[in-house]
């Protein structure tokens, strides 16, 4: 579970990116969060990943509390939580399969359940059959899925997608999101991150807007149609 | 750490050194060089300490008692004296016949010296000391024992005084290069794994962002600067072996300086051999360590 209570962000340059933000997402459920450039949905991710702390607030991501976690906790908290980028940030040297080994091999997986996994979340994706070609073999939509495989390695409880479909054409956005979905029907918690308001609109989902750093409006339905 | 990640750092570590084949060339090319000037002064001072050591025991001082004709028992009576003087190690008699005799044998194609008689020899102690530092002191302590007087004591304080001024001044300068060639090859090899580091900033960031702990990103780069570290002191090793037996053989063979011993490499080479690997093991360690540090932080 995702729960931000009274979330303030001060960046050290004087930037008020988060203005006592709240919002909370249940286990299992797929949540769109839309809003302009600078309305905070960045730091948002930020602040889940562990990668900065709130400068008031609670944040709490999957049991973990981010307002006094450990340095050494963070990496626990981070295979909780599988992340996808626009950009893919795939290892253009190595394929599609020794991405996936050596996401594998950062968390100290043994060769056993390497063997095991990747197969798996290859064959989950579509992309059983690309296992030896390097990323810049693969059209943009198979990054994205190879980046999803990745995220899915470690069997996290949460997937967090920052603008997945930036940089893809509408055909292959809407490949992405269906897979987002059925990956959250397998019980995985879904956060997309996004201002592409058709996609969104094409899915009825939970949308939160935010602005100026604060949630303005949260439910189910089109993006942009209702406000809190 | 388990087995399968042991060789993964290592696999991993290798493949960063290989990659930066022209950075690492560098490192490990300073690295031998800082070695290398570290193992000659180090060798010099050892070589130094060994000539001292030399002298101590070969060099004894000797005491000559000073009046002509005391009898053997007269003379022998001093030697309780002389041995209570201090940084004296030990004390031997020497009685004019022996000292004749000893005499004739050195020069007996020399018909002159032959019919020299004893009683031109006088009665002598020979003296070892316990620190030939303290020569001149003790010198003049022997000198003050009634029966021997002013004048009458042998020493090679000049030859004494020049080892001492070698060994001290090899050991300082020994100390600050060691210091200082220290330093700068942290520094090169830190400024190769930063390279690398930097090179690979991406993977740092994928590995974070799956999990990573930070001693496992780590690791790698500590193999790395590990592998350099012990790379140069290999060859910084056998460097030192040649360039050690080539003044060896050049000392031996140079006629005014044959005099000076030098130690032979075969006698400390597990010594030399221990300090360069530790030696470049932890310049390789401390370089990585201070290189990564940084890149951590996200």
């Amino acid at each position: 579970m995702i729960r931000l209570t009274d979330v303030v962000k001060e960046y050290p340059n004087g930037t008020h990116a988060l203005n006592g933000l709240s919002m909370e997402i249940q286990d299992g459920e797929f949540v769109f969060m839309v809003g302009p450039s600078g309305s905070g949905k960045s730091t948002v991710i930020k602040l889940l990943i562990g990668e900065i702390e709130p400068t008031e607030g609670r944040v709490m991501v999957n049991g973990f509390s981010l307002r006094n976690i450990k340095e050494w906790q963070i990496p626990h908290l981070r295979r909780t939580v599988g992340v996808i980028f626009q950009d893919f940030r795939l290892i253009e040297h190595k394929s599609v399969y020794d991405n996936m080994v050596f996401a594998m091999r950062a968390v100290g997986a043994g060769p056993r359940e390497i063997k095991k996994r990747i197969p798996y979340c290859l064959n989950l994706v579509g992309l059983e059959n690309k296992g030896r070609r390097l990323p810049s073999e693969l059209s943009g939509g198979e990054q994205q899925r190879v980046a999803i495989a990745r995220a899915l390695l470690n069997n996290p409880s949460t997937i967090i997608a920052d603008e997945p479909t930036g940089n893809l054409d509408p055909a292959r956005s809407l490949e992405i999101m269906r897979l987002l979905e059925r990956i959250n029907a397998l019980g995985t918690t879904v956060l997309v991150v996004t201002h592409e308001r058709d996609l969104v609109n094409r899915f009825d989902k939970r949308v939160v807007m935010l602005e100026r750093g604060r949630v303005v409006s949260d439910g189910h339905g089109y993006y942009g149609r209702r406000a809190l | 750490m388990n087995k399968h990640n042991f060789f993964y750092f290592i696999k991993e570590g290798a493949f960063n050194m290989f990659s930066h084949g022209f950075m690492s060339f560098a490192a490990v090319g300073i690295t031998v060089a800082c070695l290398l000037i570290m193992g000659t002064f180090t060798l010099v001072a050892v070589n130094a300490n060994a000539m001292l050591a030399d002298m101590e025991a070969q060099n004894q001082m000797l005491a000559f008692v000073d009046d002509k004709t005391w009898t053997e028992e007269q003379a022998r009576a001093l030697e309780k004296d002389l041995l209570a003087v201090e940084n004296v190690a030990s004390v031997t008699f020497i009685s004019n016949e022996d000292a004749a005799a000893a005499f004739r044998d050195k020069y007996e194609d020399d018909e002159l010296f032959q019919g020299l008689p004893d009683d031109n020899f006088r009665h002598r102690f020979a003296i070892d000391l316990v620190d030939i530092g303290y020569m001149r002191q003790t010198k003049e302590a022997l000198e003050a024992v009634p029966g021997i007087g002013k004048g009458n004591v042998n020493a090679y304080e000049d030859e004494a005084a020049g080892f001492i001024t070698i060994r001290n001044v090899a050991g300082v300068v020994c100390i600050v290069l060691i210091a200082v060639l220290f330093v700068v090859s942290v520094f090169i090899i830190a400024n190769t794994i930063k390279l690398t580091t930097f090179d690979r900033r991406d993977e740092i960031a994928i590995m974070k962002m799956v999990g990573a702990t930070n001693g496992f990103i780590r690791w790698p780069f500590v193999y790395e600067g590990f592998l350099l570290g012990l790379f140069s002191a290999v060859i910084g090793f056998f460097l030192q072996w040649g360039l050690y037996e080539a003044v060896a053989r050049s000392v031996a063979t140079n006629d005014t300086i044959n005099l000076i011993t030098v130690v032979p490499f075969e006698h400390m080479w597990t010594y030399v051999a221990a300090v360069f690997a530790g030696a470049g093991m932890l310049i390789g360690v401390g370089g990585s360590l201070s290189a990564i540090r940084k890149f951590l932080q996200v």
